[in-house]
């Protein structure tokens, strides 16, 4: 039964495609999980749009959206409704072809991205070998629609927002993508069902072998969200879009339907690197003891990519954001470091899995956390008193 | 630590997040249409016309004199004087408007009315599709009982009907004493009354 359930999506898939001819087969098959993403982070786009003006009023000690439908859910429609209907507006001075086409090249790769990842057991649309390459690869095709949105408008705040997103976007794709590597430094492949495979398991007191529950794991983990947060455009990394002092960066001369494809790309893209966040360090759609295996691997995923969304909300709720400068320091001096030693730490980790004598395991657990904790702290140290970090000291209005 | 002031603003807004589910400090909104929070007694949008008893054309405190349309400093009232079919003066406005699209809610004609015949009401929901009509009141809608009165501004209320019947009281007990002397001679004795208002 528990394992019907597991495989219902797969089962379903297979016999709808079952109804077509052999030769259409892998055409439907492909159809079929192109449709199912769409449909299903369509609609958790919507849902997130909800949850978080809901997340975000609550923190603010706020009612949040209310009037429409029960609890306000349908919210999300009224919004989409009027976003349909506004008025579609291209500035006569914008270059007309790439001001159109960037809307749907920050949608499009995000949904190819989708394509590799993991959601449930058997559950993934393309079995990519270099699966997270792909990931990666594909993600940084939005930083061309980016750029081609700032252009393309010919609008100084467009112009001056997409610079801040390039500046921002590359600079948060090294720690991003390095401290995904420690994860494949570990595993030994790219590919995201494989790393899925190697947390398999259980360890000490039944909990799972999640990459997550190691030291590198931990800080790779949090450096990644961090990354992921500022790669998506997201407070306190959404300077890019900085409402109140550009004015939305690149989207200033967007409006109506075009608008909207935008934020559907960024929280796209906020699914899709969460769920690569899971898959590296969260055990992907396994469960986390070995006495709840029973249910539905997909609604593991499901559960952990509601829990991101619901620290990325709180994380929105709570910090301010950040100046250009300090997002820079805070890329290049701390993340890349930290990202650094985070790898050290993995190989670390790797190099001693052979250990075998008594008490190798909290051998380990001590020389990993100490690799980790001792540059945090010196660097946190180093930083704070040269006043890279800390608050900023004006030298001429004092 | 680095990162210490993060965990301490995160633990703040969960704070505000699961309080909001059951401490009413943390979740002040009202919910207006639905639930209102109770005006303070000395709230004060914009004026109205008391009257005594039931008729509210009759019963009008008003007596036209046409001081608060002059004191007025954004000019928003508009009297008329009614007079009989001879022409003669009759001590009650024909017309009353006011203009609450100039009104600037300042109590200045409730200061300076020596009948207490106008005074602050607490309505607020005066939004209307016809800017023009809409924000015009005249005599019908401005008239309210003084057991409205009553409802809105109690202390106000007791104390202005309190001061009333006193000066009454007072005038009839003059009248009465004047009446007495002049009991003998044929003269009206409603002459010395009405010649002071």
């Amino acid at each position: 039964m528990a394992q019907t359930l597991d495989q219902l999506l797969d089962l379903v898939q297979q016999r709808l495609v079952a109804l077509w001819p052999a030769p259409w087969q892998p055409w439907v098959a492909a159809f079929l999980g192109a449709a199912a993403i769409v449909a299903t982070f369509g609609g958790l786009f919507a849902l997130t749009t909800w949850l978080e003006r809901k997340g975000l009023a609550r923190i603010q000690n706020r009612l949040g959206p209310n009037r429409v439908g029960p609890y306000g859910l349908l919210q999300p429609i009224a919004d989409g409704l009027k976003m349909l209907t506004k008025e579609d507006i291209v500035p006569r001075a914008a270059d007309q072809w790439i001001h159109f086409l960037a809307p749907i090249l920050k949608v499009v790769p995000v949904l190819l991205a989708y394509s590799v990842i993991p959601f449930g057991r058997h559950l993934v649309a393309l079995d990519l070998e270099a699966g997270l390459l792909f990931f990666f690869a594909v993600g940084s095709a939005t930083e061309i629609a980016v750029f081609m949105a700032g252009w393309g408008s010919r609008n100084k705040y467009s112009l001056l927002g997409a610079m801040r997103a390039i500046a921002q976007l590359i600079s948060y794709e090294v720690p991003l993508v390095l401290s995904a590597v420690s994860v494949v430094l570990v595993a030994g492949t790219l590919s995201l069902p494989a790393i899925v495979d190697s947390q398999a398991g259980h360890g000490w007191a039944g909990l799972a072998n999640w990459h997550v529950f190691t030291p590198w794991g931990l800080a790779g983990f949090v450096l990644f969200m961090i990354a992921a947060t500022a790669k998506t455009n997201r407070s306190p990394f959404d300077l890019p879009e900085g409402e109140s002092e550009i004015i939305a960066g690149h989207m200033v001369e967007y409006s109506g339907f075009k608008y909207a494809l935008f934020y559907l790309g960024e929280y796209l893209s906020l699914f899709a690197i969460s769920g690569v966040g899971i898959t590296l360090f969260l055990g992907g759609w396994r469960a986390p003891v070995a006495w709840l295996d029973w249910v539905p691997s997909y609604l593991w995923f499901g559960a952990k990519l509601l829990g991101c969304i619901a620290v990325f909300i709180w994380l929105r709720g709570t910090m301010p954001r950040l100046r250009a400068d300090q997002l820079m320091n805070f890329a290049w001096k701390f993340m890349l470091p930290m990202s650094l030693v985070t790898l050290v730490a993995a190989a670390m980790w790797h190099a001693t899995a052979t250990w075998t004598f008594p008490g190798a395991g909290l051998w380990r657990w001590v020389l990993g956390a100490a690799l980790l904790l001792l540059p945090y702290r010196a660097l946190s140290r180093s930083l704070t008193q040269r006043g890279r970090l800390g608050p900023r000291r004006y030298r001429f209005a004092d | 630590m680095f990162g210490a002031g993060l965990l301490k603003g995160l633990a703040e807004t969960a704070r505000n997040f699961v309080g909001s589910y059951h401490d009413p400090a943390r979740l002040p909104t009202v919910e207006y249409p639905e639930r209102r929070l109770e005006l303070p007694e000395n709230a004060r949008v914009f004026p109205f016309l008391v009257y005594d008893g039931a008729d509210p054309e009759r019963g009008l405190r008003c007596v036209a004199c046409k001081i608060c349309e002059k004191e007025c400093p954004p000019q928003c009232i508009y009297i008329v004087l009614e007079r009989d079919e001879r022409g003669k003066p009759q001590k009650h406005p024909r017309v009353f408007d006011l203009d609450i699209s100039v009104c600037m809610s300042c109590q200045i004609c409730v200061e300076v009315c020596p009948f207490d015949a106008i005074r602050m009401d607490t309505a607020f929901e005066w939004s209307t599709p016809d800017r023009f009509g809409g924000l015009l009141l005249h005599k019908t809608d401005l008239a309210k009982p003084n057991r409205y009165y009553h409802q809105i501004h109690p202390t106000e209320a007791a104390e202005t009907d309190a001061r009333l019947a006193a000066e009454q009281a007072k005038a009839e007990a003059k009248a009465k004493a004047q009446a007495k002397p002049k009991a003998a001679p044929p003269q009206p004795a409603a002459t010395p009354a009405a010649a002071t208002p």
